[in-house]
């Protein structure tokens, strides 16, 4: 076969260069607010690929998860309205009477304070977020004084973990509560979206609690202050639009049922 | 009789293009249908020719400087592109909503369809006007109830169920659609009909057949693997013919 | 070539998040799954007009369906959908923008692997007990939601969801991958309206992915939960199949009709987008032209996008839509009309008086061209609810989108090849070689005379009646046999029928020519300058392709001045004036104006 493919020996070298940020002309303070790399005139100093502002590669992979969540919102809407369209669903049964087979589920009361306990967590997880930028100790850490950011950053991250680990506990209990009662995923057609509202986004949080514990763990590991920052900070917008969600998928089923 | 000639009635120009294009036409509707389809034909026609040819004669022609007027080349062309689509949109709309957008009359005849994997069933109400309850638990096609009309319904008693579709030439006729497992497609490729049939819902679709003669419904959604060969027939009966088979049914019916 | 496969060989093709690499790896995937699926089209056709054929295992009206829906599937997901956004996506659009890489190399490739997945998957389809789905591309509920209502709806349905599953899911990753690095990964004076129309429509068709993927993958674990764990979002109550009645809720096959085509009227967009971006380019490129009124074309591409979204339910005219809400659609529906013309519009006017360069690549953009056109204006037919109430499900639609889908998108998928092969072949041993012009006119000119000569003719069995998904025209066995009115409506199809099958088979041959002239050139094509056709955009800006190579410390800072394919007429011919030159001769009208613009 003849060589149609590239070896991308250079193309990694090119790569290292670009996400270290390292031209050659010392690495550039990581509180520095200016990005670079969008075209539109807002490459600041007019610098190469290798020499971007540090923000750079925090913004990128900030906008990969506001797509991602945008892309996951027509997930949600789509379930949403078929929430609905099942909901106004009848049918006129063999006498011609109008039949509405739609038994609303009575929501489990710990969902109250489940929804709070996902409150609080967004609110630790912001607070953990915030202290990876906080100026005064990334420049101590850019100069080499220690870890204060981890130090403060910890705390948080685990009591927004555990919080997280409380909501989703929270959720099983209510499942367990509604399932006493004789409510089951295949009990009528509410609990169907009972059950597969809750469960889907369920299946987000654990998402986002690996995530959480991969920042966790990033916190420890990681050198590179950026990863760092980077991982908190993607966590963090996931686990609000996590939480913005909740509020609304939790409105939906506690009040229009 | 034979059946060809009775397929394609007596219309030389149509038994020319049959093969070829629309078969015969005989709704009282189909003739604006199709003289709405024609001319979107001819429409796109012309503009396929003239986009061509303005791409041909743009390539042979000397080079010259690019054109640059906006307005002439793209604004202009584009506003009458629009008016003649806007036109084309506001007839078909117009045709839409002489056909659906308002029910049957009280006096159509009323006649229920409904798709079964892979058989169209067609019932008269019969002399009392009033369709019998059908229970899906009765549904026994072997035993000669398709439909699972219900006997201890004293409507269903008179309920006539057929396999061709019979109806009196220049009256309307109401059609209430049903489907008893998967989604079915009534096509009448003759009268310009088509609607899906959809489990758990009922459709009514109206027209007013014209001309006389024996013409094909198919099923035109795919509903599994006998998709193919879901048809019946529909035969169009003078007014007299269509009484007399309708007597006849009733007859053979009430023991 | 045995220095290739060193031991190195599994990193670098297969474990590879090198962008241009994984691009191929679309590619070959699209070339695999294009041959799969042509050959399944000729069995559908040769199936159509000799039914008996071969007779010693005929085809069952299942088989039949269930090529038809592999055929579908295989051809819009896996070749009509990767080959232009991921395949050429990645092969190109970052270096379209000046970018060293896409913004999540690791995502990327496992989109790859996911999509790879994805199509393993639904090919074992066919070989799991009750055989593939047989739902057609849009797998209509109660159909394909209760496992027992006939051959293929059991493991082969479940296997083919989760197919689709995966594949949305790694096109959106891939979708996000794109959006984040065209928005972020430009490189200095990559100005928005500067992006080259390629880029634009990979934008646009990125966007829509975001918003429709996700829906059907809502709608198929719907799907899934109606047909494993006893709900019922799709399927009424009292609904009988196969024997069985379904005592759930009220559930209604038309939600999934809607969800469905939400997806499934942007993903035909998807489909072509890129290709209208291509050939605008390339239309200009060749005549050296700017592109006609660049800003109505970015607007145009964005406006196709977004009215793309409106219109779903002109696939549902006769669906039990309520008619008020068909009007709406059938107006929503003309509107794109306009757009698309304006594209048309520019098209024609930019190649108009140019004397263009015949190249291949140049011929398959005017075959495009063509092909949109003639597939295009078939669709405000179908956009009217009235006559689409006689045309829905008949060939008349399979004549529309085999033209502008699949033939339109064809072309546009060989106009990339021929185009860019250079960049695929390039090495750091040596530049990139050209395919063989010859070999690429005589390609262009018996595709173009078979497209039209299969799909023309079947809008006039479409007029006929001829429906969509059946097994059989001849000989059917329903009441009345071959000699009912049905039987004699599709028989009277036969002899065009036959014709067109003739016209697939020549075809599909006709592509064996381009596969020869590939594979020849890949080893023996000509070796190529680094900017062979003269090109405006930055992928054939010298540190771009890989050669001559560079050391990785010389790569010098690549600034974008202008606007794609700016031209400069002199005395002596006219010289192009790449995006990434610094001073044209004469400074001319080009607009700076959004330029540098201080935060
Ligand atoms: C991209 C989409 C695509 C393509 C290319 C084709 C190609 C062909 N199709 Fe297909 N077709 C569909 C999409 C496509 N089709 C869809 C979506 C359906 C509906 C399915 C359903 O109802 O569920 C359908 C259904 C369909 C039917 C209807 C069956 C029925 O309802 O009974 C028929 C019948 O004749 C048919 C025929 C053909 C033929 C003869 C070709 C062939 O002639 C084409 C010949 C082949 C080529 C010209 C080669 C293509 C080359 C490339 C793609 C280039 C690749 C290059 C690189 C990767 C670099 N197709
Ligand atoms: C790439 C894919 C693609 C594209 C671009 C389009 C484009 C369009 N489509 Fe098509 N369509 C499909 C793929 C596509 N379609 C598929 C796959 C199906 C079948 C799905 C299935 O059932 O399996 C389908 C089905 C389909 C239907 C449903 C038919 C039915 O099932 O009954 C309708 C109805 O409105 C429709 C309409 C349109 C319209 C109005 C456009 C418009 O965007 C077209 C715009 C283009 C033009 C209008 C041409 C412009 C040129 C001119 C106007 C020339 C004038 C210029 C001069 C004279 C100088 N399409
Ligand atoms: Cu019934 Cu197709
Ligand atoms: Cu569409």
């Amino acid at each position: 076969m003849p060589a149609i493919i590239t070896p991308n020996k250079t193309d990694q070298e090119r790569k290292r260069r670009l996400e270290d940020h390292d031209g050659g002309s010392g690495r550039r303070p990581p509180t520095d607010k200016r990005t670079g790399g969008g075209g539109d005139g807002d490459n600041w100093n007019d610098r190469s690929h290798g020499r971007r502002g540090p923000y750079e590669r925090l913004h990128r992979y900030r906008m990969g998860i506001f797509f991602a969540l945008a892309s996951d919102l027509m997930f949600f809407v789509a379930i949403v309205s078929t929430f609905f369209v099942n909901q106004s669903a009848s049918h006129l049964n063999v006498y011609n009477h109008f039949v509405d087979t739609w038994v609303p589920t009575v929501i489990p009361p710990i969902l109250w304070l489940n929804t709070v306990v996902l409150l609080i967590s967004s609110g630790t997880i912001e607070m953990a977020r915030r202290t990876m930028f906080h100026e005064t100790d990334v420049m101590d850490e850019w100069l080499g004084l220690g870890k204060p950011i981890t130090r403060r950053a910890l705390p948080w991250l685990s009591a927004t973990i555990v919080l997280g680990f409380l909501f989703l506990a929270g959720q099983w209990i209510a499942w367990r509560q509604l399932a006493s009662q004789h409510v089951f995923f295949r009990t009528n057609q509410s609990s169907h979206f009972f059950y597969l509202i809750t469960g889907v986004h369920a299946v987000h949080l654990f998402i986002g609690i690996a995530a959480l514990i991969a920042a966790f763990t990033g916190l420890y590991v990681s050198r590179q202050l950026e990863n760092r920052q980077i991982l908190v900070d993607s966590t963090a917008w996931y686990w609000h639009a996590m939480g913005l969600l909740w509020l609304f998928l939790f409105t939906l089923l506690a009040f229009f049922q | 009789m034979p059946l060809a000639c009775k397929t394609r009635p007596a219309n030389n120009s149509a038994l020319l293009l049959a093969p070829w294009f629309l078969p015969a036409d005989a709704s009282s509707h189909g003739p604006a249908l199709d003289h709405q389809l024609l001319l979107n034909l001819w429409i796109a026609l012309s503009l396929l020719a003239l986009a061509h040819l303005i791409l041909l004669a743009g390539l042979v022609a000397r080079r010259r400087a690019e054109a640059t007027n906006l307005w002439r080349i793209e604004y202009l062309p584009l506003i009458a592109l629009a008016t003649l689509f806007t036109t084309l949109t506001i007839k078909a709309e117009r045709l839409w909503a002489a056909t659906r957008y308002t029910g049957a009359s009280l006096t159509a005849l009323q006649i229920e369809v409904t798709g079964v994997q892979f058989a169209w069933y067609f019932r008269y109400p019969g002399p009392d006007a009033a369709f019998g309850i059908t229970r899906p638990q009765l549904v026994a096609p072997g035993e000669g109830n398709p439909l699972g009309l219900d006997p201890t319904d004293p409507n269903s008693a008179d309920d006539q169920v057929t396999s061709e579709l019979v109806i009196p030439a220049n009256r309307e006729v109401d059609l209430r659609l049903n489907a008893q497992d998967v989604i079915h497609g009534l096509s009448i490729p003759e009268l310009r009909l088509k609607q899906n049939a959809v489990p758990g819902q009922t459709i009514h679709i109206h027209f007013t057949p014209t001309t006389p003669g024996t013409y094909a419904i198919l099923c035109t959604q795919l509903c599994g693997l006998g998709h193919y060969r879901m048809n019946a027939t529909l035969r169009i009966l003078p007014p007299d013919q269509f009484t007399a088979w309708l007597a006849s049914k009733q007859k053979a019916a009430t023991p | 070539m045995t220095s290739i496969r060193s031991k190195n060989f599994f990193k670098t093709y297969i474990a590879t998040t090198d962008h241009r690499t994984i691009g191929i790896q679309y590619l070959v995937l699209a070339l695999i799954s294009v041959a799969i699926g042509t050959l399944l089209s000729l069995l559908m056709r040769i199936h159509l007009v000799w039914p008996t054929w071969p007779l010693s295992h005929p085809i069952l009206p299942e088989d039949y369906l269930a090529i038809v829906t592999i055929h579908g599937t295989i051809m819009l997901f896996f070749v009509l959908t990767t080959a232009p956004q991921a395949g050429f996506g990645n092969l190109i659009l970052p270096a379209q923008i000046g970018a060293r890489s896409m913004a999540f190399p690791v995502l990327n490739a496992s989109s790859f692997w996911l999509t790879a997945t994805a199509l393993l998957i639904l090919l074992s389809s066919t070989f799991v007990p009750g055989g593939a789905a047989i739902s057609g591309w849009t797998a209509y509920p109660p159909l394909s939601a209760v496992p027992g209502a006939g051959p293929g709806q059991g493991l082969g349905m479940d296997l083919w969801l989760v197919s689709i599953a995966l594949f949305a899911i790694a096109t959106t990753a891939s979708s996000i991958n794109t959006l984040t690095t065209i928005i972020r990964n430009r490189c200095h004076g990559m100005t928005w309206e500067r992006l080259p129309l390629t880029v634009w429509g990979w934008f646009t068709a990125a966007i829509l992915s975001l918003i429709a993927f996700s829906v059907v993958l809502a709608a198929i674990l719907l799907l899934l939960c109606d047909r494993h764990a006893g709900t019922s979002f799709f399927v009424p109550n009292g609904d009988l199949v196969s024997g069985v009645i379904h005592h759930g809720g009220d559930g209604s096959p038309l939600l999934w009709l809607h969800l469905f085509w939400f997806f499934g009227h942007p993903e035909v967009y998807i489909a072509i987008l890129p290709g209208l971006g291509l050939t605008s380019m390339l239309l200009a490129n060749f005549s050296h032209r700017k592109v006609f009124a660049y800003r109505t074309m970015i607007t145009t591409t964005l406006l196709i996008g977004f009215l793309g979204i409106l219109l779903w339910g002109h696939h549902m005219f006769v669906a039990g839509l309520n008619p008020f809400v068909s009007s709406a659609f059938s107006i929503s529906t003309t509107a794109i009309a306009l757009p698309a013309s304006a594209k048309v519009l520019s098209w024609l006017a930019t190649i108009w008086r140019s004397k263009p360069q015949y190249t291949t690549a140049m011929l398959f953009s005017l075959g495009f061209v063509s092909l949109f056109v003639t597939g295009g204006l078939t669709g405000p037919i179908l956009a009217q609810p009235i006559l689409d109430e006689y045309l829905h499900n008949t060939f008349f639609v399979v004549a529309h989108f085999h033209l502008i889908m699949a033939m339109a998108g064809v072309f546009a998928l060989y106009a990339a090849t021929y185009y860019w092969f250079p960049l695929i072949t390039a090495t750091t041993k040596h530049p990139g070689r050209l395919m063989s012009e010859p070999l690429g006119h005589l390609h262009f000119w018996l595709t173009l005379i078979g497209a039209y000569a299969v799909f023309l003719p079947m809008h006039l069995t479409g007029l006929a009646g001829e429906p969509r998904h059946y097994a059989q025209l001849t000989g059917i066995p329903g009441p009345g046999g071959s000699l009912s009115p049905t039987g004699l409506l599709l028989a009277q199809t036969i002899p065009l029928n036959l014709h067109i099958t003739y016209a697939a088979i020549f075809l599909a041959t006709a592509q064996l020519l381009f596969l020869f002239n590939l594979f020849r050139s890949l080893r023996k094509g000509q070796f190529a300058t680094s900017n062979p056709w003269r090109a405006t955009t930055l992928e054939w800006h010298p540190a771009m392709n890989p050669f001559p190579p560079i050391p990785a410390s010389d790569i010098p800072v690549i600034t974008v001045h202008r606007a794609p394919c700016h031209y400069e007429s002199t005395a002596n011919g006219d010289t192009s004036l790449p995006q990434w030159t610094s001073d044209p001769v004469s400074q001319i009208s080009i607009e700076d104006t959004t330029n540098a613009k201080p935060e």
